[in-house]
């Protein structure tokens, strides 16, 4: 043998050959992803044969869906034996669903208009970094533009609620040099005085601007769980905040206040606070007092938020390193300038995603103000439209209805917290 | 400030309540404390004034009346005839009972969907994300009433069990699906059947004892016991022994048409049923997310650094991610079980006599006294909830321990 | 939005707290509507229409009251309630007074601290069940299951019928009638039971009336009438004079459509124009004007016509007189006398 034999030099490259047909593209993926082992592939299987049977079931029931009937037997008729859903339901009874079967048709504008100005007061907020700062103004002032639109009445009743508020606030920054806990209890005894104080005011002023009245038990409908939702939740927030740094107050008496209130907030199901609003409450209160069902649902159900949001927040002050505190004391901030510049600014946004998983909760449970004969969408399904004649029997439309509505505004929230958390993460990782 | 050049006065100002940091929180607890007490000085007034212009009192002497109603499901002996508060012990029973079950299925589905999240297969990671997403966004008591019209709505009526040529038959000739609910076989202790429950818990037992002395060998030999099979023969090849021995005390009574309904075996009724799958499923989902946040937390290197030293996917699994896991995940756990038991209340929507449809319901509408009976409803599902805390704040501190 | 909301609550607290030293008269008069509890959905005792007025047995009581002492029949605000809700409504003061097919019995006349005003529908709890079950009478029921309302007297006469009868039965608790109507439809109960009329007023909701039958067995007494609070004897006398007055004004044959006529100048029989108000201060006795009883009959008919009207034999309820008729006609209906 010749080593001239041995030798070998590439005189020219090969050429590039593509990937075996199993490590690239499609295939690679479906091999890795889907069919890596045998456990896995039957896996796959498996649940591709649930997916494909679910689909095979749902797909005519919804593709032969009639959208126009007046009752579930003429529905029917038109379906002719075959698999279809009763679409119908939804659109001849749409206006029950979302507003209830009371509230007035022609003002229907009214809470449709305030759920779409309700996006208008939220954007500033939610995404805070890209809009104009003047527009939390109209934030500010939407709980009473939106009052005024769904209850109805003389204008003169939020503007006063309004002048109150602004006074109350007033009230605080100027005693908040004082202490804190001072300038909290006068301002919302500057508030309540002025609120009690107005009703001489109002009263003559009845039509003033004067939007047709609506009495709150005309409510129904998913509007009634929007309301409760967003008045529950953003109330409950500075209640919360307010339960929280009680808890976490040196004072023992101050902080045993509040440590029994959570606890006990927190040891019983919602529907036992609802019973109370719903056939104890009225016990409590002077003799001849009533106020409206939906009224004592909102304060329990703010009790109820406040003491979960409470415990979120605490979270949120305990992770907070102790340097912050130390750092704060150090500059000679007292109490509150302490806890409104240095300590809740942090503590909050450590606590967002916790508030959120407490507002979707919440909103999910006004679904519970159903059971005590409000009609609210379950209660709308369960009561006036499963017992009408023409749609008895309908289910599956009705609640698969609920569902989306559900699903959409809470899934969205969450997709939103979790977009703000990334949005708010400071550290550099 | 300018407390060197000018000394605190002994003497003392009212406006050092205010303003001086020293007497301050007393001043506040003060006031806080004077408030608190108007409070409930003014509801428990009104509370009074109301209940005298109505003629009422606030008595528990109701509990001791005869309920005059019945109650489907009773654990314990009940009827028309027994008092309110047997009534409320029925129904705290039915709690127990659908929140048990509850807790254990949910965990079965929040463990399987959790760890399958994170599975590499992708339509099952996508599935499952569908389940958790869809499930943990719509309201539990939406669940409830889905389930619930499946059950009774779709199920086909006893009827349709009839007859020569019925619609529905029974699985294995011993499980009835009926718009009723289900009826299952179920066991009928003969005598001497006590002699083979206690063969098999003292199995158990000895089963426990198998693996401790097993993994001892190993420890300290080396010596590799198989451990699979023979746990199996320790659990049950005594028992069947035992049970053939003792002329097969215990049978099966299945379940069977007669009358208008199924007679025998073990009756689910679909209201048990609903709130059961219901809560179940929802919670599971929740479940999910915090083991799936669980196995996350455990560090990749951790994994790699079983896989090095040669251990396989399912021992690493076992022995290295999830007792680390496991920290992260029981305290969400426990406050999920305390959700579904506090969940369990809704009960009520389907008809379901938990303590809420009793003492909540029925005897609060029966009795007119709601405000006893909303008290001892509360009083309940407090001591519920303050017992769990109070074993999660012991287990918390117990894990504590151990982190160095 | 939180301030709204107290500003509501403290503005709403103010203004009852204001007034609730009053009477309930006086509290109906300066609120200008009179807040009646009735069902949540009951066809032909109460029940909201297409347009959301409510319609009914049980309404046209609300009315008459309404027009007696307001003098319009739609000054009313009503208030649905369920069965556990209703007492508490009725006691908190939520509503002036319940006519939602309640049973007066003793405990809840006493103990529950409510006067019971009259009795304005006989009524007794029977049994619904599909003719396809093949059973002809309540005893032939052992071991089926049966919906029942909870917290009303039906649900404590079952439980008493099936033990007198040593018979077996599953109860299945339902909170509303549409759900027991839904579960009763679906087939989870065999039967369903309430009182007669809710009976018969379910029925007609049905898509197939004809399928179904109510049993003849009429387990328990059952009389329905309207309450109001303990202790406002002047409110109470009120409402019951005006139940009195429908009935009595059938009984002497005064209708919603002679009654301007008959009231216009005193007629030949005295009692009609005690009634009416053309003779004597009846009207006085009760603190309203001498017309309340005549505004009544002209805004609802008389007993006989609100009855035709909405639960008659013409009306899909379908239901018949029987111890409804007037004692006249071999009835229960006895109205003392306008004197």
């Amino acid at each position: 043998m010749s080593r001239d034999n041995l030798a070998f030099v590439r005189s020219h490259m090969l050429p590039e050959a593509p990937p075996p047909v199993a490590e690239t593209g499609a295939v690679k993926w479906l091999r890795e992803n889907l069919f890596s082992s045998v456990g896995n592939t039957l896996l796959t299987l498996v649940s591709a044969y649930v997916v494909v049977r679910i689909l095979f079931g749902v797909a005519p029931w919804f593709f032969n869906g009639i959208w126009d009937s007046p009752s579930l037997s003429a529905c029917r008729e038109m379906l002719d034996g075959r698999t279809g859903a009763c679409f119908a339901v939804l659109t001849e009874r749409w206006n029950q669903l979302l507003f209830g079967f009371k509230y007035p048709p022609d003002l229907y504008w009214r809470p449709t208009l305030a759920f779409v100005l309700l996006f208008v007061a939220a954007a500033p907020v939610l995404f805070m970094k890209y809009l104009p700062r003047q527009m939390l103004i109209f934030t500010g002032l939407y709980p009473f533009i939106a009052f005024w639109l769904i209850w109805g009445g003389s204008i003169m009743v939020p503007i006063f609620a309004l002048l109150g508020v602004l006074l109350g606030a007033f009230v605080y920054w100027r005693t908040l040099t004082i202490s804190a806990g001072v300038a909290v209890l006068a301002g919302i005894v500057a508030a309540l005085v002025f609120w009690w104080a107005s009703r001489l005011v109002t009263a003559p002023l009845g039509d003033v601007l004067a939007l047709q009245p609506v009495v709150s038990r005309d409510l129904g409908g998913f509007m009634v769980n929007m309301l409760l939702g967003v008045v529950c939740v953003s109330l409950s927030l500075p209640f919360g905040i307010m339960l929280a740094l009680g808890r976490q107050s040196r004072m023992p008496i101050i902080k045993w206040i509040c440590v029994v209130f959570i606890e006990f907030i927190r040891g019983v199901p919602l529907i036992t606070l609802l019973f109370v609003a719903n056939v104890v409450l009225a016990y409590f209160l002077p003799p001849g007092t009533t106020f409206d069902l939906i009224l004592r649902v909102i304060i329990m159900i703010t009790m109820f938020s406040s003491a979960y949001i409470a415990e979120v927040i605490r979270g949120g002050l305990a992770a907070l390193p102790r340097g912050q505190y130390e750092a704060a004391d150090s500059l000679g901030l007292d109490y509150a300038q302490s806890m409104q510049l240095i300590i809740l600014p942090q503590a909050l946004k450590i606590s967002i995603p916790g508030i959120v998983n407490v507002a979707v909760g919440l909103f999910k449970d006004t679904t519970l103000v159903s059971i005590i004969s409000m009609f609210d969408i379950v209660g709308m399904i369960r009561g006036p439209i499963l017992a009408s004649t023409e749609w008895n029997g309908v289910y599956w439309e009705l609640f698969g209805f609920a569902c989306l509505l559900f699903f959409i505004v809470c899934y969205g929230i969450s997709q939103y917290s979790q977009w703000l958390e990334r949005e708010l993460r400071t550290d550099h990782r | 400030m300018t407390t060197i050049s000018d000394p605190p006065k002994a003497s003392f100002q009212l406006s050092m309540l205010i303003y001086d940091t020293r007497f301050r929180s007393y001043t506040f607890q003060f006031i806080a404390l004077i408030l608190l007490m108007l409070l409930i000085g003014y509801l428990g007034a009104n509370l009074m004034k109301n209940l005298s212009d109505q003629g009422q009192n606030i008595s528990f002497r109701f509990l001791q009346d005869p309920s005059g109603y019945d109650i489907n499901q009773r654990p314990i002996e009940y009827d028309s005839q027994s008092t309110h508060l047997r009534a409320s012990i029925v129904g705290v029973l039915n709690t127990l009972i659908v929140a048990f079950l509850g807790c254990l299925t949910a965990t079965v589905f929040g463990v399987v969907a959790g760890v399958l999240r994170l599975s590499p297969n992708w339509l099952v990671r996508k599935l499952m994300a569908v389940y958790v997403e869809a499930f943990r966004n719509v309201p539990v008591l939406i669940w409830i009433l889905i389930i619930f019209t499946v059950m009774t709505a779709v199920m086909p009526a006893p009827n349709a069990f009839r007859g020569e040529n019925a619609t529905s038959s029974m699985l294995f000739d011993a499980v009835a699906f009926t718009n009723r609910g289900v009826y299952v076989p179920s066991p009928v202790w003969g005598s001497g059947s006590m002699v083979v429950v206690l063969t098999f818990l003292a199995s158990i037992i000895g089963m426990f004892y198998y693996r401790r002395y097993a993994t001892k060998l190993l420890y300290d030999t080396g010596k590799l016991l198989p451990m699979g099979w023979p746990s199996l023969v320790i659990l049950f090849v005594p028992s069947i022994l035992m049970y053939f021995v003792m002329g097969q005390p215990i049978s099966l009574d299945y379940p069977e048409l007669r009358g208008f309904n199924f007679q025998g075996g073990l009756h689910i009724r679909g209201s048990l049923i609903a709130l059961w799958f219901a809560l179940a499923i929802y919670t599971g989902a929740f479940i999910a997310e915090n083991v799936r946040a669980g196995i996350q937390a455990v560090s990749k290197g951790q994994t790699e650094a079983a896989a090095s030293l040669g251990l396989r996917p399912n021992r690493i699994m076992n022995l290295v991610i999830l007792p680390q896991a496991l920290r992260v995940i029981i305290p969400p756990l426990i406050s999920q079980y305390l959700n579904l038991t506090k969940n369990s209340s809704l009960a009520i929507a389907v008809g379901y006599m938990d303590v809420t449809g009793t003492l909540g319901g029925i005897t609060l509408n029966q009795t007119g006294r709601a405000i006893e009976c909303v008290l001892l409803l509360m009083l309940f599902y407090l001591t519920i909830s303050l017992s769990i805390s109070a074993v999660m704040n012991v287990y918390n501190n117990s894990i504590k321990l151990k982190e160095r | 939005m939180k301030k709204t909301v107290f500003l509501g609550a403290l503005t709403v607290a103010g203004l009852a707290a204001g007034a609730s030293a009053a009477a309930t008269l006086d509290d109906v008069k300066a609120r200008g509507k009179l807040n009646c509890g009735v069902t949540t959905g009951l066809v032909g005792f109460a029940a909201p229409d297409a347009n959301g007025v409510w319609e009914g047995f049980d309404v046209a009581l609300c009315r008459a009251v309404a027009a007696a002492v307001l003098g319009d029949a739609n000054a009313v605000e009503f208030v649905p309630t369920t069965g556990k809700t209703r007492f508490t409504a009725l006691a908190s003061g939520e509503i002036d007074l319940l006519a939602r097919n309640t049973t007066w019995t003793f405990s809840r006349d006493t103990d529950l601290k409510f006067d019971f005003v009259g009795i304005n529908y006989y009524d007794g709890q029977g049994f619904l069940v599909p003719k396809a079950l093949g059973v002809s009478s309540a005893k032939e029921l052992d071991g089926a299951t049966v919906c029942i309302q909870t917290g009303t007297t039906t649900e404590l006469n079952l439980a008493d019928f099936f033990r007198a009868n040593n018979i077996s039965y599953e109860p299945v608790p339902i909170e509303t009638n549409a759900e027991g109507q839904q579960q009763y439809l679906a087939g989870a109960c065999d039967s369903y039971t309430t009182d007669a009329s809710g009976l018969a007023s379910t029925r007609a909701a049905f898509e197939n009336p004809g399928d179904h039958v109510i049993l003849p067995e009429i387990i328990s007494k059952e009389p329905l009438g309207p309450l109001v609070r303990h202790g406002d004897n002047d409110w109470g006398d009120i409402v019951r004079w005006t139940l009195n007055a429908l009935i009595t004004a059938e009984e002497l044959g005064v209708t919603s459509a002679n009654v301007n006529e008959l009231a216009s100048a005193p007629g030949s029989n005295p009692e009609i124009n005690r009634l009416l108000g053309t003779e004597g201060n009846l009207g006085e006795m009760i603190s309203l004007d001498s017309d309340w009883a005549k505004r009544a009959i002209a805004s609802v008919g008389n007993y006989g016509e609100v009855f035709e009207k909405n639960i008659g034999e013409k009306t899909p309820i379908g239901l018949s007189r029987g111890l409804n008729a007037q004692w006249t006609d071999g009835g229960l209906l006895y109205s003392p006398p306008f004197r």
